[in-house]
């Protein structure tokens, strides 16, 4: 009888307490907010062989944030964090476009490749220093990055030469602001490395290696893994992932600037990050929480834009959101909340809670 | 107990020798840069460009203040540029668009600031919550409440408030300086004392050595670090109003990553990023060395604004890593 009567209830709170949970039912909130306000928001139609509609558009506008996030999430799960994409991202975007204003034909496949290569060269380089000065030399990856962050920001403006870099190359235009199989090029690209990504850490040991660097380096390393190279590694990978959203930013306006592109990327991405349920103490990930969680940031700034509140109350919102699910994934707020409700009917459930987390 | 004795001696003396190092090689830069300065530029060996320094970063020195207390703590605070900002922006709309006097508005926007703090510490604090999370919301918050105020540069033409502004304060041999200054000095000697000398600022560096053995130890450690939160809070809106005084406006984009700077003095300062080791007089060395390396940028007259951030990261290199030998060394 008694085990009868549990299993329903446990499946249900089973669900609700899935990572996953609270920043689906988010993205839901918002979508439907959006419903209410703008009735076709859902629609996707065929123009040109191209797909539009407010969805696309948000995928399409926050693709580059996935990108950073996705990247973020794996230092994020080594127990570190990178500051620095950022600045990544305005390196890489400013590289490329002046690798691209040098060629003597801008239109050339070949001659934007190049670009690319080189601007993704640089920016797996950045990534490496950011990894031996944490893996290799011991500094705490906050302050590392926060160094790559400042000066980074210098060395782009030092490639535009403070200036913004406009160029005029269509196969450029193609990685941030095309189209192809209907869909938005950035759009596939994202799929693409968030397909990788997930093969690599899902269907390989690599995720499970990079959870057991998180939750604790030493005993790893103990344990015969190679936590120092993984943590390189990772680092050279976000730096690639922001490099990769900095092309995407520059080739969508056909231009670099070395001042504002990526501003405050990192903190966004950090958002997404924990807004999908990803611990910031490292040891565990969820690279389908983090692309919801950016996801969620996106289609946030598209509602205030859509709902007609001034675009400059974004930050309030986000703030919101930011301590609404901080105080939602802590577990001493959850407990002092969640207490006070259930102490009422009964003082077991709250006990059960961290025997139940423990296998999650 | 024989073993007890045996490693307390050794490291207890060197501790004693390398506890001033990061502040002594600090004020060596400082004074190498000044030198070459000096040697390179004319005019540059005159007292009025230290005073200048400071006058130019009297509110980052407030600001860097604060942040040292959190930093000691082991904890760190993102929002500061952005209170800043708030801090400006509440004071230029409270005296311009609705005629409020400086001596009500001064104080209502320093309640507002530590009443910031002092929710981010409670949130910090009671649900456990990382500090760069929350301060980071805190940034949101304050930077969006700008914008809410108003997206356009407001200037200050309080007539008591420019005349403060444009008081200098003559010192012997033809020198001056601005009341900011004065102000900053007299926050950083307030906040010399209470690191050093009282109960409080024994706290915060226990906590910043080992949370739990302080909570073991029974120090009052939700109150210290709540109190290390407001603190800076209320350090930033000073730096706000301050910042208000050298610029006579209100803008929500004033003080754009000014966090970064203030956390990148205090490290150069020599204050350890894992908190629990640290000089106030360390932070006031770091903030000097960054505004000199902008007085030589511009007296160079060829480097472009952007070399700023570039030997800023360089130095912020070179300390970091001076500090992790230090530290390697003593364990």
């Amino acid at each position: 009888m008694n085990a009868r009567e549990r299993g329903p209830r446990v499946s249900a709170a089973a669900v609700i307490r899935h990572r996953l949970f609270w920043p689906a039912a988010v993205l839901v909130l918002l979508l439907l907010a959006n419903v209410f306000f703008t009735p076709g928001f859902l629609s996707v139609e065929l123009k040109d062989g191209h797909l539009y509609g407010s969805l696309i558009d948000i995928a399409r506008f926050g693709a580059p944030l996935i990108l950073v996030a996705i990247g973020m999430t794996l230092v994020i799960a080594t127990g570190g964090i990178d500051l620095s994409v950022g600045s990544v991202v305005a390196i890489s975007g400013a590289l490329s476009c002046l690798w691209i204003t040098g060629l003597e034909d801008q239109q050339s496949v070949t001659g934007v490749l190049t670009a690319v290569g080189v601007a993704l060269g640089l920016a797996l380089f950045l990534g490496l220093c950011n990894g031996v000065l944490v893996a290799g030399i011991g500094i705490q990856p906050i302050i590392a990055t926060l160094i790559l962050m400042v000066a980074g920001r210098g060395l782009a403006q030092l490639i535009t030469d403070g200036q913004i870099l406009t160029v005029n190359s269509a196969p450029y235009k193609l990685i941030g602001g095309g189209y192809w199989l209907t869909l938005p090029f950035g759009v596939l690209i994202v799929l693409a490395v968030l397909g990788i990504t997930a093969f690599l850490t899902r269907r390989m040991a690599l995720g499970l290696l990079i959870e057991s660097v998180g939750g604790n380096a030493v005993a790893s390393r103990l344990a015969g893994i190679r936590s120092r190279g993984l943590i390189v590694a990772v680092y050279a990978f976000c730096a690639l992932c922001a490099g990769i959203a900095g092309l995407m930013i520059s080739s969508n306006v056909s231009s670099a600037d070395g001042n504002n592109a990526g501003l405050w990327i990192e903190l966004d991405a950090i958002l997404a990050v924990v807004i999908g349920g990803t611990s910031l103490a490292g040891g565990r990930f969820s690279l389908g929480g983090t692309v919801l969680g950016a996801l969620v940031i996106q289609t946030l700034t598209t509602t205030i834009y859509s709902i007609g509140i001034p675009p400059e109350t974004t930050l309030l919102f986000k703030a919101l959101v930011v301590t609404a699910v901080c105080l939602l994934q802590s577990p001493a707020f959850r407990e002092k909340a969640l207490n006070r409700r259930r102490r009422r009917p009964q003082a077991a459930p709250a006990s059960a809670d961290p025997k139940v987390k423990v296998p999650a | 107990m024989s073993s007890d004795v045996l490693t307390a001696g050794p490291s207890a003396s060197l501790r004693g020798r390398q506890r001033y190092l990061p502040v002594m090689v600090t004020a060596g830069l400082l004074v190498a840069m000044f030198t070459v300065g000096g040697l390179r530029y004319e005019a540059f060996a005159s007292g009025q460009v230290v005073l200048n320094v400071f006058i130019d970063n009297a509110f980052l020195l407030v600001v860097a203040v604060g942040m040292t207390f959190v930093i000691l703590t082991g904890g760190i605070d993102l929002s500061v540029g952005a209170v800043v900002a708030l801090s400006t922006m509440v004071t230029a709309t409270l005296m311009t668009d609705h005629g409020w006097s400086p001596l009500a508005v001064v104080p209502l926007v320093l309640l507002i600031g530590s009443a910031l703090g002092l929710v981010m510490g409670c949130m910090i604090h009671y649900f456990d919550i990382q500090p760069f999370i929350v301060t980071l919301a805190g940034m949101f918050l304050a930077r969006g409440l700008c914008y809410v105020i108003g997206t356009d540069s407001i200037s200050i033409t309080e007539e008591g408030y420019t005349a403060v502004a444009q008081t200098q304060i003559a010192l012997p041999g033809e020198m001056y300086v601005s009341v900011s200054v004065v102000i900053a000095l007299a926050v950083v000697l307030v906040a010399a004392y209470m690191l050093h000398y009282t109960r409080l600022g024994r706290n915060v560096y226990a906590i910043g050595g080992s949370e739990q053995s302080a909570l073991l130890m029974g120090l009052p450690v939700a109150r210290t670090k709540i109190a290390v939160y407001t603190i800076s809070g209320f350090c930033s809106a000073l730096g706000g109003v301050l910042f208000s005084l050298y610029t006579l406006s209100g803008y929500g984009l004033n003080a754009l990553g000014m966090e970064l700077d203030a956390i990148a003095a205090v490290v150069i300062g020599g204050t350890l990023l894992t908190g629990g080791s640290g000089y106030l007089l360390g932070t006031v060395l770091g903030v000097l060395v960054l505004g000199l390396i902008q007085t030589i940028i511009s007296f160079e007259g060829t480097l472009s604004s952007w070399w700023t951030k570039i030997f800023i990261g360089l130095l912020l290199f070179v300390f970091i890593l001076l500090q992790r030998l230090i530290s390697a060394r003593r364990s």
